[in-house]
């Protein structure tokens, strides 16, 4: 099983360590992992703002530097609902499609592709509020979604979490809406953004939570740039990186 | 007519913190309340996808079934018009008053007529415009549109209603007593209800296969504003024809629960006839609509049955408020409805969303309407309705990212990283980020560097 790892640019830039975590992780497992070189980004960010032509070199650039792997995998939601599901702006390819059909986010490659459940080498003895992005709820389904009140309750992030000894699940209200961050949203509509981010860590604030985790750091980039503005005294982890038994 | 700033209109409204706070409380409270409704529906997905269904149905054979419409509801002796925009439609509604001499008209609530200016056009020749809706009457009141399209007043505390009605009424401005400020309204607007000489309603369903016009209201305001005048006019837009009474009953199970939770509302009213020695007129209103049923990826907003569901969820739409959005209607339906109204004035709406989605999940007819606003970014570019700033940077982001040269020597230092970044992250300067929240921390090396120190020998 020949693994490709796309670290997203702003991981790569201002969370290294997430990253990392999720090599280290993988590597741990067993996988061979590669990580290709010449990547950049999928193109998410022109994609979002309705340029698609602009987006078309760098999804060009993506498929070629990602076509050759058996899976593609990224600790990020957004990414990965992206690739899989918005993927036009380059004409439909065997290889477009095959990169669209074999991409993963880590939390899913890890719950459906390896069947993980325990990391006997992680202990994590803190209260954690789970957030899992839109991205990962409402584009991969990772999570059951709060409007489909009749649907089973779900976590592919809370099943990953629950192998790692001592830790502690709070809840927080309004658990799935969305963060505020929304990519050129957080800049465009930085007011509402902020607004957003604010209520949510509010919420959180009040659940008795030490750490904010998630398996999209944009949407903890966001959060932590408001939690850091209302002085909360709240920390913020990538998933991977409890998983991979970092300390801290 | 200019760009409507959503963003600019959404951040004053939240910079005044009593009114964001009380708004997203209590629209947060309709969702929650939509919530537990649906959960006592089992077959609630079933009702979704039928009512879905019946709608593309409808929508697929509208010609047939407005036709069908018309023959029966002519058959009750109602007098059909058709009228091909707004205008037409203002244009029908006075001529009709004048040749009758009503100058002095109640209306029910109505979308219609607010996508139509109806209100403003009938005034400025002289008919005297009353609404009877609580919600409408206050923003009447107040010179002001509705800011949701279920509640038109919920942007107003009760603080504000009866600062407003010690203004209009002379009422006590200390009492904001919900019961007191409805006695208020009830005493000043029966006399408007018993005088009036003609009545007007909005449609929520026509159906083709009795030629009934069917209400779902509360208040009873529909009713009053119907039959209380010998002269009455029904307001339809093309899309809210529906087949039979059968296909009623999953949309009445679906309406009220979707909006605000209620099993039903306390008012579903067929008007099918003039009361005895009046007479009925309905007018049939494109508007736009044939043109919407063209367009490949938009039609499947023509479903909306205006239950406001999809605005209650929104996180944007509770936080930037119902007025933010200076159109008729706001939220997620509004932005993918009015840029097919007027392009240019509403190209900034689509990018008044994070894309989370959740509005789709809510719809009860099942509108795709996150996949719908995401595509209306890409008619904004494809139309040159993009602003220019922000389309440069995508161009400049768009090079630097399918070159990993120049994107790698852009980031190997999160320093130049920190200057560069964001141009093609998020294109404008961390100045605007920072504005409400703290910029990130760059780290000591990228995780680029990283592999290739620690993998690579």
């Amino acid at each position: 099983m020949r693994v490709g790892l796309m670290i997203p640019c702003y991981v790569d830039v201002f969370y290294p360590k997430a990253g990392i975590a999720a090599l280290e992780l993988l590597e741990k497992l067993d996988i061979d992992v590669e990580y290709p070189f010449d990547q950049t980004c999928c193109g998410q960010p022109m994609a979002n703002s309705g340029c698609e032509a602009d987006a078309r070199a760098t999804e060009e650039l993506f498929i070629r530097n990602f076509a050759k792997f058996e899976y593609i995998v990224t600790p990020s939601g957004s990414c990965t609902h992206h690739i899989r599901n918005k993927f036009i702006a380059t004409p439909p390819s065997p290889e477009r499609d095959h990169v669209q059909s074999h991409v993963y986010d880590l939390v899913e490659f890890l719950h459906d592709i390896l069947k993980v459940n325990e990391f006997p080498w992680a202990i994590f003895p803190h209260k954690v509020a789970l957030h899992t992005s839109c991205s990962a709820i409402r584009g991969l389904f990772m999570q059951s979604m709060s409007e489909r009140v009749h649907d089973q309750k779900f976590s592919k992030p809370k099943a990953l979490l629950q192998g790692v000894q001592g830790i502690e699940f709070v809840d927080f209200e309004r658990h799935d809406e969305c963060c505020g961050f929304g990519g050129t949203f957080s800049v465009t509509e930085e007011a509402v953004a902020a607004k957003m981010g604010y209520d949510k860590v509010d919420f959180i604030d009040k659940s008795g939570a030490e750490y904010i985790v998630s398996s999209d750091l944009s949407c903890l980039m966001h959060l932590q740039g408001c939690a850091g503005r209302l002085q909360k005294n709240l920390k913020f982890l990538h998933l991977a990186q409890i998983l991979n038994g970092d300390k801290e | 007519m200019s760009v409507i700033d959503q963003a600019k209109n959404a951040a004053e409204f939240i910079e005044d913190k009593t009114h964001e706070v009380s708004f997203d409380k209590l629209i947060w409270m309709l969702r929650q309340k939509r919530d537990e409704a649906a959960l006592q529906v089992p077959e609630w997905e079933q009702l979704r996808d039928l009512a879905s269904a019946i709608k593309e149905h409808t929508l697929a054979n509208l010609g047939p079934y407005l036709e069908l419409f018309e023959a029966n509801a002519k058959r009750n002796g109602v007098t059909v018009h058709w009228a091909r925009d707004g205008h037409e439609h203002n244009q029908i509604v006075y001529d009709i008053l004048k040749s009758r001499d009503a100058d002095t008209l109640i209306k029910s609530k109505s979308m219609l007529t607010e996508e139509c200016g109806t209100t403003p056009f009938l005034q400025s020749r002289g008919v005297k415009v009353s609404e009877t809706d609580l919600g409408e009457r206050i923003q009447q009141l107040d010179d002001e549109p509705p800011s949701h399209i279920v509640g038109p007043a919920f942007q107003k505390t009760t603080e504000d209603v009866a600062a407003l009605f010690s203004k209009v009424y002379g009422s006590d401005p200390n009492k904001a007593d919900p019961v007191y400020l409805a006695h208020v309204m009830r005493e000043h607007t029966r006399p408007l209800i018993t005088e009036a000489k003609a009545g007007m309603t909005g449609t929520n369903f026509a159906i083709a296969e009795t030629g009934a016009i069917v209400t779902i209201t509360n208040e009873g305001n529909a009713d009053l504003s119907a039959n209380a005048p010998k002269l009455r006019i029904c307001s339809v837009g093309i899309e809210k024809i529906i087949p039979n009474n059968e296909h009623l009953a999953v949309f009445v199970r679906l309406l009220a629960r979707s909006a605000t939770g209620m099993p039903i509302t306390q008012y579903t009213s067929h008007f099918r006839a003039a009361r005895e020695g009046g007479e009925m007129h309905v007018v049939l209103v494109d508007n736009g609509r044939s043109d919407r049923l063209g367009m490949e990826k938009f039609w499947p907003s023509l479903k909306c049955i205006r239950c406001g569901a999809c605005m209650n969820t929104c996180p944007v739409y509770r936080r930037s408020g119902g007025l933010s959005y200076g159109s008729t209607y706001m939220g997620p339906i509004g932005i993918i409805t009015m840029p097919t109204f007027e392009i240019r004035r509403y190209s900034e709406l689509p990018f008044a969303s994070t894309l989370n989605g959740s509005c789709t999940n809510v719809c009860p007819v099942k509108i795709n309407i996150h996949e719908q606003i995401y595509a209306w970014r890409g008619v904004m570019d494809e139309k040159h309705q993009t602003p220019s700033l922000k389309k440069q940077a995508m161009i400049i982001a768009g090079k630097l990212l399918s070159h990993p040269e120049a994107y790698r020597i852009a980031t190997q230092s999160t320093e130049t990283a920190l200057k560069v970044l964001p141009r093609f992250a998020i294109y404008n300067h961390f100045n605007v980020w920072g504005r409400h929240r703290e910029v990130p921390a760059p780290a000591n090396e990228t995780f680029h560097e990283w592999y290739r120190k620690n993998r690579t020998h």
